[in-house]
């Protein structure tokens, strides 16, 4: 045990105390905050592309009201022929024609405006004109119909679902629970898939460099390889929380600084994402929204989902990273050559990472299930589902599933690792390796 | 107390089909310098693997200083393989301080060890010093100083020499026999004899996984010995001297012989003497390690 623990000290020491570790902890947050402060500062950019639109409206259907934009105006012309104005384009300075033709069938679905200009119309330029045309149509037809404009914004109803339990001591949900559920499952899955790549590479690294350096064999005449192996799996995997817990104050706290020095904060880039899918949804609706999904938030159950969170952490990691331990092993000094032995051990993790995107969008199909109960799967699918509350079942063979199989795994590793560092100038390929398994210490 | 440090008892290792070590038995005295020699591939590293406890033998015993090898012994043991380095990253000092603290030591010992070795090397100041500053030749000095911090009883050197500058060899010869000196017992493997013959005074010769041949240095050339002399002379050999010897060589002041036995020497010497030769040299030829060696490799 006290050899053990020298190795795990000297494991974590080197690497928190190396330059670059200090450096990516640092950086990254910073990172972030520069990402968060690019992106606010794209979605804040209007364009500075001033247009002119001459409008003919030749039934008067838009009564002559048109509201300008920013950058964006509107004259009636109603008076001047089309001919003339096409004519003399340059002299006028307007930069589009638009004509809007007399409502011919009051019962048609379909109508016409057309648009003359040199340069196309601008997605949101079309966008914005045809909502106004829209609306100016359809309260043309309602006055030409002879209907009652407060009877037809009856007929508009808007149809929310509430889910609701069927137990009453069930938790109650809202109609953003799957989708704060959906978010925050995604964000852990993918933390998940990240950590075991990380940190899984950075034992394998580790272990060819005490190989390729030929300092193994002098350590194992000190300590058994299967501690040797796992005190450098633990002593990574303390550095990998660290740098977790590291990030996990400061990336928040980045982002808060550069959003207050900024001057915008994450809900202006929600609601303008909202604005343009959703027109009509007015900003106290949006406000609400905000506030339900903050409620939702905190109301998770944080007590089970982070302790979770962590034993899945170090489950998936635990597991991955033996196996990159004994695949580190098995490379020699060349690390093209033992490039696709690595291949076995990503296959998993990249279909656990798709696995987890369908899961989140289902969280209760049998593919989430099972795979959240298989081991390879689990540490990045179970976390992903956390959020939707699984049975409770599920939660527990899963953790079951993946402590048996980490220990097997890193046992299983251990007997392929021991053989591994002691072969040197041999390439080695997946049915070797599984020989190793079972040769006699 | 047994009188042997090392002790192999019909020692059987096989990888996968392969038979690395098929039956060698040998004993090591303690305090004496022992050599394992054996051309590559002959199964000298599979053996000194066993006798660190960094694998196991399929059949057979392993005694340490008459004790069955166990978990505890690779703190008595000192051994620098023949593929050896260090963490290139690692500041000596700290470096040397884990290897000695996995050995057993305490901080306080190892501390004080390693300050010990540092200055018998006069090399204090690099305590602060990365591995990566060091040239290959310092990180010799600091692999053999790892090797016996923790003051082995049983120091097992693989290959020794083997890219070490003639500086370092020198040094660490002279340290060898130093620790020799205060009773520490030393294998040494080897494949290269000259070595051998100038430092061991046991070997135990393997090849292909079984021992050929073991004894006292001294025994061995005695049992190889083909009662060859040289002698170097001035004056007219006695006509009768074909008689008694075959006469291997000749070159003007210089013979070799061959006698048919042992005592037979000294008779063809006084015969010589008594025959007005006069001889400025009377010597034996034992063959070389490296001559028995060969010749037993071959058979």
């Amino acid at each position: 045990m006290d050899k053990l623990w020298l190795i795990i000290k000297r494991e974590y020491l080197t690497r928190v105390k190396r330059r670059s570790f200090i450096i990516a902890t640092l950086l990254t947050p910073l990172a972030f905050a520069v990402f968060f402060v690019v992106v606010g500062l794209i979605f804040q950019y209007e364009s500075d592309d001033t247009r002119r639109i001459a409008i003919i409206d030749e039934g008067n259907v838009l009564k002559k009201s048109m509201k300008d934009e920013k950058n964006l105006y509107f004259k009636f012309v109603n008076d001047v022929e089309l001919d003339v104005l096409r004519d003399n384009f340059d002299d006028f300075d307007y930069d589009g024609i638009l004509v809007i033709p007399r409502v011919k069938d009051l019962m048609s679905k379909s109508y016409t405006v057309y648009y003359y200009s040199e340069k196309q119309p601008t997605l949101d330029i079309e966008s914005l004109i045809r909502e106004r045309v829209r609306e100016g149509v359809k309260d043309y037809k309602i006055e030409a119909l002879q209907l009652d404009p407060v009877q037809l914004e009856a007929l508009d109803t808007k149809v929310s679902l509430e889910p609701e339990p069927i137990d009453e001591s069930g938790q109650d949900a809202s109609k953003l629970t799957g989708a704060i559920a959906a978010g925050i499952g995604g964000l852990m899955g993918i933390i998940m898939y990240i950590v075991v790549f990380i940190y899984g590479m950075m034992v394998m690294r580790s272990v060819m460099e005490e190989k390729t350096s030929r300092i193994v064999e002098v350590m194992i005449s000190s300590v058994r390889p299967f501690q040797l192996m796992l005190g450098k799996i633990v002593g990574v995997g303390a550095v990998g929380l660290t740098q977790v817990a590291i990030w996990a104050v400061l990336i928040p706290t980045v982002v808060l600084i550069s959003s207050l020095v900024f001057g915008f904060d994450s809900n202006t880039q929600m609601e303008m994402a909202q604005s343009q899918a959703a027109t009509d949804i007015n900003p106290e609706d949006a406000e609400a929204m905000i506030a339900l999904a903050i409620e939702e938030f905190n109301s998770l159950n944080w007590w089970a989902i982070l302790p979770l969170f962590i034993f899945f952490f170090l489950g998936g990691y635990f597991l991955y990273s033996s196996l990159f331990a004994a695949v580190g092993s098995a490379m020699g000094d060349d690390l093209g050559e033992g490039q696709s032995l690595t291949i076995p051990i990503t296959i998993p993790v990249v279909i656990a990472f798709y696995i987890m995107i369908v899961a989140i969008q289902a969280p209760n199909s049998s593919l989430a299930v099972w795979s959240s109960i298989f081991p390879l799967f689990s540490p990045i699918v179970m976390p992903a589902r956390l959020a939707f509350s699984p049975p409770l079942w599920e939660v527990v063979a899963s953790v079951v599933v993946l402590a048996g199989s980490s220990v097997f795994f890193v046992w299983l590793s251990g007997r392929i690792y021991r053989v591994g560092i002691l072969m040197y100038g041999k390439k080695v390929t997946l049915k070797e390796l599984g020989k190793w398994m079972f040769y006699r210490d | 107390m047994s009188s042997s440090i090392l002790s192999l008892d019909n020692i059987v290792k096989t990888y996968d089909k392969n038979v690395a070590v098929d039956g060698v038995s040998f004993e090591v005295p303690k305090g004496s310098i022992f050599g394992l020699l054996g051309p590559n591939g002959a199964g000298k590293t599979s053996l000194i693997r066993i006798i660190t406890t960094i694998t196991r033998a399929d059949t057979g015993t392993v005694f340490l200083d008459g004790e069955k090898l166990n978990s505890r012994h690779p703190e008595q043991i000192g051994y620098m393989p023949e593929e050896r380095g260090l963490y290139r990253k690692m500041k000596v000092g700290e470096h040397l301080l884990y290897l000695a603290r996995l050995k057993g030591l305490s901080k306080e010992q190892a501390r004080d060890q390693i300050r010990h070795w540092l200055e018998k090397f006069e090399i204090e100041d690099w305590w602060d010093k990365r591995v990566e500053e060091l040239s290959k030749g310092m990180q010799q000095k600091i692999q053999f100083i790892a090797t016996v911090v923790h003051q082995p009883k049983l120091l097992i050197l693989d290959e020794p020499f083997s890219g070490l500058d003639p500086v370092n060899t020198n040094l660490i010869k002279d340290e060898i026999h130093e620790l020799h000196n205060k009773g520490v017992s030393i294998v040494f493997s080897t494949h290269r004899m000259e070595q051998v013959e100038e430092v061991c005074e046991h070997i135990v010769l393997i090849n292909k996984g079984r021992n050929v041949l073991q004894g006292k240095v001294v025994d061995i050339k005695n049992q190889f010995k083909k009662n060859l002399f040289r002698i170097e002379y001035e004056g007219q050999l006695p006509p009768g001297l074909e008689e008694r010897a075959d006469i291997v060589e000749q070159s003007g002041r210089s013979l070799t012989i061959q006698v048919s036995e042992e005592g037979r020497s000294n008779e063809l010497l006084q015969y010589l003497l008594q025959n007005g030769v006069f001889v400025h040299a009377f010597n034996e030829i034992l063959p070389t390690l490296n001559e028995i060696f060969i010749r037993q490799v071959k058979e």
